[in-house]
């Protein structure tokens, strides 16, 4: 248990190297450019030598700040994120905490991260730091509603909160398949809820580059700042990892019916790999997404939700009730 | 109906973005189009596009002749003062004086690359060269005489 506590923290560590430098690339690819070429073997070590610039730099508090919660803020971020981790099933028998309500605990430990973004914008004692906050306070509690009913909607089919067992139900077909259209449909809500809720463009109001210079983490340096970019790719691997678990059958091989041949060949290739290849495309999305599409205003922001995703969503969801009482699904 | 109108906001919405989609995802996997140039390590090789414009520069043929009669043309054209001709005269063979160019002065650090000058020329003279790495320690080695030492005019540019 010990060792493969370690284990998920290295891959902790591991993750933020490597998401840094595959949203680097895939930008740099979208944009026409080459992206990190130096550092290493094709860039290779480009966010190694950042980190290593970040450990060294100074950690500065400012001096109107209230220091206890401003240093208190990225540790919260960060515990968020490490909590996440625990009932993500990484492989077919490797899953740190297997509870019985796995898809609430994560629903309800994700919206936690705002508590460490209001922290962080309140005690930076800035106007802008405080704008960014409350912009992702109402962001967050705005798109929780439905990014909470798509994940419902495959709790109706699977008929169980345990990660596992949703897993497990795949096991003849993956929910996107299985589930027709309505599925399809509370897959896409899902996409754009998490990307709204874990703070990335084009929902990136939070921090806003361009009008709030970093928003929330404005005033944090050094170390501190690294642990708030650190959780924020952290967030968007744990909600892909949810999505890939929820909707494209987490560790499950790729079955199709009755083609015995076929899954026998799919079987061979290690669960692990099923899911972080079905984890990493679905960051690659979000990445996509970021790098395509504009930005959009915070009344914008909010007419997506309250006027299109969550009426839609919500009439998903009872269509997808009706089809698993009918047994209208494979 | 205002439900009809709803549903195809939302379908012309999510048409658009795929648009956008598969333009980005036509960059990311069609490498070939990628526009950065490695500068330092690419100098050999560079390609610059036609209209690149770098210093003014005065074209002499193989006999050390130019086509600048000394009209400062060019000199009133320029906006900011870049350009300066001082002129001399010359005795021809038979006995006549005539107008010509003594230095043609360029203060590079003043010039912004307009290409004024370079329309205003009636001779064509002078034209935009292809050059780009002007830094140097001195800010005097900016100013330049075009004419090159012991240049004159080419026969029969009036």
């Amino acid at each position: 248990m010990v060792i493969a506590g370690i284990a998920v923290i290295t891959l902790f560590a591991l993750l933020g190297l490597v998401l840094v430098l595959m949203e680097r690339r895939v930008a740099a690819w979208i944009q026409i450019r080459l992206g990190p070429n130096r550092v290493g073997p094709g860039g290779m070590l480009q966010s190694l030598a950042d980190t290593l610039k970040l450990l060294v730099k100074e950690g500065m508090t400012p001096d109107g700040a209230d220091k206890f919660l401003f240093n208190l803020a990225p540790f919260i971020a960060m515990m968020v994120a490490m909590l996440l981790m625990a009932p993500i099933a990484f492989a077919s028998d490797f899953q740190l905490w297997n509870l019985n309500i796995g898809v609430l605990y994560v629903t309800a430990i994700s919206s936690l991260m705002v508590i460490s973004i209001l922290m962080a914008g309140w005690a930076s004692n800035n106007k802008y730091s405080l704008m960014g906050a409350m912009r992702s306070g109402a962001q967050i509690v705005s798109y929780e509603l439905s990014a909470g009913l798509s994940i419902m909607s495959i709790v109706v089919l699977s008929g169980s909160l345990n990660l596992n067992e949703i897993i497990l139900s795949q096991a003849d077909g993956w929910w996107i398949f299985k589930g027709h259209i309505p599925v399809v449909i509370a897959f896409i809500i899902f996409i754009i809820a998490v990307t709204a809720e874990t703070n990335r463009a084009p929902f990136d109001l939070a921090e806003a580059e361009s009008e709030l210079t970093a928003g929330f983490h404005t005033e944090y340096s050094g170390m501190k700042f690294a642990l708030f970019f650190l959780a924020e790719y952290i967030n968007v691997f744990i909600v892909c990892a949810i999505g890939a678990t929820l909707f494209l059958g987490g560790w499950m091989p790729f079955h199709i019916g009755h083609w015995q041949a076929f899954n026998h060949v799919m079987d061979f290739i290690p669960s692990s790999i099923w899911f972080f290849g079905k984890t990493f495309f679905l960051i690659f999305l979000i990445m996509w997404f970021r790098w395509t599409f504009p930005r959009l205003r915070i009344d914008q922001l909010l007419d997506l939700e309250w006027k299109y995703l969550l009426p839609i969503s919500m009439f998903n969801v009872l269509l997808i009730t009706l089809m698993a009482i009918l047994g209208w699904h494979f | 109906m205002f439900i009809l109108k709803y549903i195809k906001e939302v379908f012309s919405g999510l048409k658009s973005l795929a648009v956008g989609l598969r333009r980005t995802l036509y960059y990311f996997s069609h490498h070939k189009e990628i526009i950065t140039q490695q500068y330092p390590d690419n100098r050999d090789t560079l390609v610059f596009p036609d209209r690149f414009k770098g210093e003014v520069v005065m074209v002499h043929d193989d006999n050390n002749e130019h086509a600048c009669t000394g009209c400062t043309a060019c000199e009133l054209a320029c906006p900011n003062a870049t350009i300066k001709i001082i002129t001399k005269f010359d005795i021809t063979p038979e006995g006549k004086k005539k107008k010509a160019i003594d230095k043609f002065v360029y203060h590079l650090e003043l010039c912004t690359m307009c290409n004024l000058c370079v329309v205003a020329c009636p001779t064509d003279a002078i034209k935009m060269a292809q050059t780009f790495e002007h830094s140097v320690f001195n800010r005097a080695e900016l100013t330049k005489v075009l004419n090159k030492p012991d240049s004159k005019i080419r026969e029969g540019v009036e």
